[in-house]
């Protein structure tokens, strides 16, 4: 059954081929016998997850069609779900339950998903290795000495050996897309404020959206399906009709324009992910797509620029992490300022207190117009970049990561080197624009991504584009060797 | 050496939502602590605000009750600090775009001229919450501090003067008026006990006719214009006493304590924080047309200066008596109501600024909380100008009224005080007490005639004691003027 595509998982349920019980059952055992192995859940839901596929059960015996009921997937634990632990992957928040769900958690829930647990992350969401969590790195299933790609590692992990379908995730500079492509999966993050960012542990409020981590462009348009909404919780979210993102999944591809930019395959990119991705191209050409060289000019500030602006925001959200009201708080204070000081030293961890300080210098007075204002400046012209490009192109296509993962520690030791693992996936954020990664190939064993990025609301485009190259190839097919 | 004074304002008024700025929680208060304080405004983790749009609105009614620009691509910064008070770590205000661009507000002086006040600009932000450092009740054991956020979240607008008020009264004239108009918009229920209305003063000294600026002080959170007024006159005299003694005075921030009557230094400006603001990117900015800023302009209420000159050409005020009666919102919806039953405006006016002014200062009651209705007030005037009372009368009915005796018709019939007018059963005592005192009457024969009037006040007493004080003294002037009169 765990070999199964969520459509396909789906289509058992309605045809009352296995019951939701069964397989939550059936993934639950799975994850009890082999996540030790990747470390990809912090917490496994199981009462929870059990009493949701009964209710799931019943919904369709009484004739509920939504195809997402009675599918298990799981969370990664950066979406407060009351009732369960969310912990952000920090110290800061070991014990934190939530007094309410996430939307997308809602909105998953409404459709009679059930919560298989919650995944490992980056803590805070801060890292492309899933190294920094508090609750320890996750393993990649398709090499266990290698990193699965962060934030969204536990996600991944999870997807990529068969613990789960579908997973929720989230992507600031890359963390959906990336981990997607270290793990053989694919991933999308849709247009900034597509799918709402209530209840979902804010990093950098500009750039953090959610998206689903699944093996198929197919199942990824089912769960955006039913993430994106309009909700009048979040301000930045946009009220807009969500399209159903599997209608089109089979328009033909004759007459789409790819955009290839020269920026996206320069130095450090990998020879063997360079060659996997000049195939896709070949491929979509074959498909009866039109291929056009294209330039995004300012490609070479979105790392500088990002690490500006998140950093700057990521000092503000998280000072609410105060050890005042919830979350870890240091024993015996001497006055206040100890209480702060040691609360948050005693529970930040190095990557953390790294982006807080840096955000911090970069507001602080004197260095605000150097640094941020700057760094919106350039955001602006990244963004008119690619508003310049899908003047002429519908989508833009290149590699996700510039290297197949990576073995753990590598990169540890120089951040610099850790933060151009999202060189080509950080201007989507910064422009908003949705991105997705797919798999294209194998280099040494592991894993290559292919990036589609779309224009504002075109998530069905790319989709569409994604299924279509799935439909004459097999790398979302291909599975790591041992995960039984 | 002469000195002037300087003096800016920072005034931070709570807006009258119902519910806070960013999230559903209502703003009422005097709940107990941490009942109105709502997910966002703990600031759980994954809350996101919203803007209440009845806080842009009211924001916007001030701004152009004070004739001020109106920031059509407004947007919220977020200014970061640690304090327990202030649950995420930063406060939600605007800095480069406020709503409410430079205006003016005109005060009057002692003198009777008329001063301009410069508006800089005013922002709307949220309300901190507030630490509690005593109470047993509350369950606070020695040394220990409490938070209530019942007030975090609350909508204020913070109006930032340009310094360009001379004295203390200056700046409570401007503080009056600021208060004036808020309530008179609606937009602020303007009870400073609560902390509806907040000032801070920037104060500084330098030699008169001197250009430029002295070394400023900030004190704090001033919540009543009494102690507005002390703690200027404190921190000036406090400059003055420095410079002259050879020292200077530190740019720091100050707070005042109104019951003993003393400042002292909360922080200086090496202190001060780095509050690294920078735009809020969880809100988007607020761009708003010129349609919706019409049609507030269309439905503003009455404003002060407005309502002060109709009440000197609708009632034949004096000046000094319109101000008294219209500054105050509620103070001019009392007189109005009470003209309206009264059927005049200068005995309405006398009233309320006279016997009841006194009354209600002397039981330190608001006007809102007046034993005495506007209407019961009129109902009672209006039975002094049918003469069915006298004005000494009206006294006793109006302590009958406030009291809890019901309206004036009632103290009237319960307590006996109608006023005798019929002229028969006058006539009837004038003759009795004639004929009882022939020597007063043969005196006021002998008398110049020039006199003669003033010694019909005893005839007259001796009626008021025989009636007991109801003969309408009017009346029985003329019945007696014109019996004594035929005698001579």
């Amino acid at each position: 059954m765990h070999n199964k595509t969520l459509a396909e998982l789906s289509a058992g349920l309605q045809a009352k081929t296995w019951s939701s019980v069964e397989l939550t059952q059936h993934f639950l055992d799975r994850i009890k016998r082999l996540d030790p192995n990747y470390n990809s859940f912090i917490t496994v839901t199981e009462d929870v997850a059990l009493a949701q596929a009964k209710a799931a059960d019943a919904r369709l015996a009484a004739g509920e069609t939504h195809p997402l009921c009675g599918v298990p997937i799981a969370h990664k634990d950066i979406f407060c779900t009351q009732g369960v632990k969310t912990t952000c992957g920090s110290k800061m928040l070991d014990n934190f339950i939530s007094p309410y769900d996430a939307t997308v958690v809602a909105n998953f829930q409404a459709a009679g998903a059930v919560m298989l647990g919650k995944t490992n992350m980056d803590e805070f969401a801060m890292g492309s290795s899933n190294e920094t969590s508090f609750f320890g790195p996750v393993k990649n299933p398709w090499a266990t000495g290698c990193v699965p790609g962060g934030s969204s590692g536990g996600s991944a992990a999870a997807v990529a050996a068969r613990l789960a379908p579908g997973a929720t995730a989230t992507d600031t500079g890359g963390s959906i897309r990336q981990p997607a492509a270290l793990c053989g999966l694919t991933g999308l993050k849709p247009t900034y404020g597509r799918v709402s960012r209530w209840g979902m542990i804010a990093f950098a409020s500009s750039l953090d959206q959610a998206g689903p981590m699944t093996r198929t462009a197919e199942d990824a348009a089912l769960m955006l399906n039913t993430m994106a909404s309009f909700d009048a919780k979040d301000s930045t979210n946009i009220d807009r009709e969500v399209p159903d993102y599997t209608a089109s999944l089979n328009d033909s591809l004759a007459g789409l324009t790819l955009g290839v930019p020269k920026e996206y395959f320069g130095e450090g990119l990998n020879p063997g992910t360079q060659a996997a991705v000049e195939a896709a191209i070949k491929q979509y050409e074959a498909l009866g797509a039109t291929i056009k060289p294209i330039s995004l000019p300012h490609s070479h500030l979105a790392v500088p620029a990002y690490y500006v602006i998140a950093p700057a925001e990521c000092s503000a959200n998280l000072s609410r992490f105060d050890g005042v009201r919830y979350g870890h708080r240091c024993e015996n204070p001497a006055d206040l300022a100890d209480l702060y000081k040691r609360s948050r030293s005693e529970a930040f961890g190095e990557e953390v207190q790294r982006r807080i300080l840096v955000g911090t210098y970069c507001l602080s007075a004197g260095y605000y117009d150097a640094y941020y204002r700057k760094a919106q400046k350039v955001r602006r012209l990244i963004k008119q970049d690619f508003v310049d490009a899908f003047k002429e192109v519908d989508l833009v296509i290149g590699p996700t990561s510039p290297s197949p993962a990576f073995a753990f520690g590598a990169k540890g030791a120089d951040p610099i080197a850790m933060y151009l693992e999202d060189i080509y996936t950080i201007a989507t954020n910064l422009a908003g624009l949705p991105g997705m990664s797919l798999p294209c190939g194998l280099v040494d064993g592991k894993p290559v991504g292919l990036q589609l990025i779309g224009n504002y609301f075109e998530e069905a485009r790319m989709l569409n584009a994604a299924h279509q190259y799935q439909q004459v190839t097999d790398f979302h097919q291909q599975a790591p060797a041992d995960i039984a | 050496m002469q000195w002037e004074t300087v003096i800016g304002l920072e005034v931070h008024v709570q807006l009258a939502t119902k519910t806070k700025i960013f999230s559903g929680a209502s703003t009422a208060f005097g709940a107990e602590p941490n009942t109105q304080a709502c997910a966002i405004d703990l600031a759980m983790p994954g809350t996101l605000p919203v803007v209440n749009e009845q806080a842009y609105r009211y924001a916007t009614m001030f701004g152009l009750a004070i004739d001020a620009e109106i920031g059509k691509h407004s947007f919220f910064e977020r200014k970061n600090y640690f304090y327990p008070d202030l649950p995420k770590g930063y406060q939600t205000t605007q800095l480069e775009a406020p709503i409410v661009g430079a205006g003016h507000v005109d005060i009057t002086l002692a003198d009777g001229r008329t001063k301009r006040v410069r508006i800089h600009h005013a922002h709307l932000e949220e309300d901190a919450g507030k630490s509690l450092h005593e109470g047993a009740a509350l369950g606070l054991r020695h040394g220990m501090s409490g938070i209530d956020l019942n007030r975090a979240g609350t909508p204020l607008i913070e109006i930032v003067s340009e310094p360009d008020m001379r004295s203390a009264e200056e700046a409570v004239a401007f503080a009056k008026k600021l208060h004036s108009i808020v309530t008179s918009l609606g937009i602020c229920d303007g009870d400073m006990s609560q902390g509806s209305m907040r000032f801070d003063v920037n104060i500084s000294v330098r030699p008169a006719g001197e250009e430029k600026l002295g070394t400023r002080t900030e004190t704090k959170n001033l919540n009543s214009f009494r102690f507005m007024e002390e703690a200027i006159k404190l921190e000036v005299e406090r400059q003055i006493d420095l410079i002259e003694d050879g020292g200077q005075v530190v740019q720091e921030t100050r707070l005042y304590n109104g019951d003993r009557k003393e400042s002292r230094s909360m922080r200086s400006k090496e202190e001060a924080n780095d509050y690294r603001y920078f735009p809020c990117p969880d809100l988007l900015p607020v761009v708003i047309d010129d349609d919706y800023i019409d049609a507030i302009r269309k439905s503003l209420p009455e404003l002060p200066d407005a309502r002060h000159a109709r009440f000197k050409e609708t009632y034949q005020l004096s000046d000094y008596d319109a101000s008294q009666l219209s500054d105050d919102l509620a103070t001019a919806q009392y007189f109005e109501a009470t003209v309206t039953a009264a059927g005049d405006a200068k005995l309405a006016a006398n009233w309320i600024m006279g016997e009841l002014a006194a009354r209600l200062n002397a039981a330190d009651l608001a006007l809102a909380n007046s034993p005495v209705s506007a209407t019961q007030l009129g109902g009672m005037i209006a039975r002094i100008k049918d003469g069915t009372i006298s004005s000494k009368q009206a006294k006793e009915v109006f302590e009958g009224m406030w009291a809890g005796e019901g309206d004036a018709d009632s103290v009237i019939e319960k307590r006996g005080l109608k006023q005798v007018s019929d002229t028969g059963a006058l006539e009837a005592m004038a003759d009795e007490v004639i004929a009882a005192s022939p020597k007063q009457v043969e005196n006021y024969k002998n008398a110049d005639a020039d006199k003669r009037p003033k010694m019909l006040g005893y005839f007259v007493g001796q009626i008021m004691k025989a009636s007991k004080g109801q003969a309408n003294p009017t009346a029985i002037n003329e019945i007696l003027l014109k019996k004594l009169d035929a005698l001579l």
